[in-house]
């Protein structure tokens, strides 16, 4: 009982983050109908970026708690800022003159640019994996307990309450945006009737650029939480989580934002639990399969719906 | 009435890849007026004021709305001149409530009518109004018709585009529809320029005619003169007239 929570609490923190970054490509796919790629790269380019700025502010453990927060603040804000500019030139660069062309046109590009920014960031930051010291320490133990193996404590670390709490907060932000303001509203009208949004004077390539630097803020977010959370960075992250975060998006339903966040949770939940149960060397096949088996027989996904339209 | 046309078209064609839907098509609506364009499927009508909106892009000729060539700006451009459309199919956002898509038609307009408009749009077509909080896909047919114009008038539009608001709808639906696009036209000086099969009702609305045939204009007048015309009673208002 005590082994399975602490692994409920791993497995939420690491869906916490893929389903951040699903929701760059669930948010693309609903308005393009395309799927970014790059924007695994995206979520790469950003922890870098957090962890060039970390390191430049002098950021300790022993850095007092308040100061750490402020500082992190910046450092979230500056890597969001900067993936939203990556985000935003490879819509502009990459997509945009595509747009109209044939289908797997901008899907050849968006690889094309995966490849361009692994490459970019194994060159400019080398290729061996970076470290970073932990900076937020401490947690809480829920529960200890003591046997013949000795004792096992559950615990939840400040770190995961800080990853799982900035996500919930991000979500609601998040869908309220969606629903509410006007952007959002232009974002829908352009998912569903892209002509019909610039008829009604939507500017479309506007909308579209926007939610690509929506998505690229989000995965800065988790860029930032992968480096503070597991420590260590290098060129090659953002294929595996990009491909992690594209499953969850797709098991979710993809172009569902509520989706892309419960996919997210789920492939977290079935990589942590299969490798603290059965084998870590096959948490990504145990994932994957999990894929398969949702899209045989839901192959709209969780919580996608195909929806009955009068004609 | 002013003398020069409010919008003005000018040999314009379009082409659908090789394919040429408009052959060089000239007409013009004037300030205050109801304009119809009527012809028989495919005979480019839709294509017609899809081109005005600027998509697909007239490859030749020219539009000019209130003096300005607006050939060549983008659809969000030429919405922003207060030009709206319902178009063919209606196109209303499924997975939008009705509120919500007339709140989109809005978009170019100023907040401050928000209200104004919204009250008009519910005491032209109540049925709206009761379906207020509906997702707009799981309306009748009747009902996003209804729902394309309102959406459309929320732009407080100097030029209405109306393709076919007629299509799938009932007789007595037609005619409150008719009669508030006239209610518009006299009150609010609202210039029309209407798409319609259903060419007998169309032209005893309207000021004007034009009658479309293959991508070319073959026949303009009054409205009362095209009724009039053999040509036109023979082709499109045998059997039509109720």
């Amino acid at each position: 009982m005590e082994y399975f929570l602490q692994q409920l609490i791993n497995g939420i923190t690491l869906g916490s983050i893929y389903g951040l970054i699903a929701i760059g490509y669930t948010m693309v796919y609903g308005i393009i109908g395309m799927i970014n790629f790059a924007h695994g790269d995206i979520f790469m380019v950003s922890s870098f970026i957090a962890l060039i700025v970390i390191t430049a502010l002098g950021l300790t453990v022993s850095t007092g708690l308040g100061l750490t927060i402020l500082a992190l603040i910046l450092v979230l804000v500056t890597a969001m800022v900067i993936a939203s500019v990556f985000g935003w030139t490879t819509e502009r660069m990459a997509y945009r003159p595509l747009r109209g062309s044939f289908r797997l046109a901008p899907l050849i590009t968006a690889i094309g640019i995966s490849i361009v920014l692994q490459n970019y960031i194994q060159i400019t930051q080398g290729a061996r994996v970076k470290p970073l010291q932990p900076l937020i320490e401490g947690g809480y133990t829920l529960m200890t307990r003591v046997d013949a193996n000795g004792e096992f404590a559950v615990r939840l670390s400040n770190m995961q309450i800080l990853i799982i709490a900035i996500t919930v907060i991000l979500m609601i932000v998040f869908s309220l945006m969606i629903a509410k303001t006007s952007l959002g509203r232009a974002q829908r009208a352009c998912e569903q009737d892209r002509k019909m949004a610039s008829l009604l004077g939507i500017n479309v390539d506007r909308t579209i650029s926007m939610t690509f630097v929506m998505g690229a803020a989000l995965a800065a977010v988790a860029g930032l939480m992968f480096l503070l959370y597991y420590g260590v960075i290098d060129f090659f992250i953002g294929f595996v989580a990009g491909v992690k975060a594209f499953t969850a998006a797709v098991l979710g339903g993809i172009g569902s934002l509520p989706g892309a966040m419960l996919g997210g949770l789920v492939i977290g939940l079935i990589e942590t639990f299969w490798s603290a149960y059965f084998s870590i060397e096959y948490k990504d096949v145990a994932a994957f399969s999990m894929l398969a088996i949702v899209l045989i027989f839901l192959p709209q996904g969780l919580l996608g719906k195909p929806e009955v339209e009068k004609v | 009435m002013t003398a020069t046309p409010l919008l003005e078209i000018r040999n314009v064609e379009t082409y659908y890849g090789k394919i040429q839907a408009l052959k060089g098509v000239t007409m013009e609506v004037k300030a205050g007026e109801i304009v119809t364009l009527i012809g028989a499927n495919g005979a480019g009508k839709s294509t017609l004021m899809m081109t005005i909106c600027g998509d697909p892009r007239a490859a030749a000729g020219q539009i000019i709305f209130d003096g300005q060539d607006i050939t060549k700006l983008q659809t969000h451009e030429i919405t922003r001149m207060r030009i709206a459309q319902s178009p063919e199919g209606r196109r209303i956002f499924p997975r939008m409530t009705v509120y919500e898509n007339l709140i989109m038609g809005a978009t170019t307009s100023d907040p401050a009518y928000f209200d104004e408009d919204l009250s008009r749009a519910f005491e032209l077509f109540p049925r709206l109004k009761e379906r207020r909080d509906q997702r707009g896909g799981t309306l009748s047919g009747g009902e996003q018709q209804m729902l394309a114009i309102a959406r459309a008038l929320m732009a407080r539009p100097r030029l209405l585009l109306l393709d076919e608001p007629s299509l799938g709808l009932a007789p007595l639906v037609v005619k409150q529809i008719f009669e508030a696009i006239k209610e518009l036209n006299d009150k609010d000086g609202l210039t029309v320029f209407l798409v319609e099969q259903n060419a007998y009702h169309a032209l005893k609305l309207a000021d004007r005619g034009y009658v479309m045939v293959n991508g070319n204009i073959t026949m303009s007048g009054t409205g009362k003169e095209l009724l009039a015309s053999e040509e036109v009673r023979a082709a499109y208002l045998e059997g039509g007239a109720h």
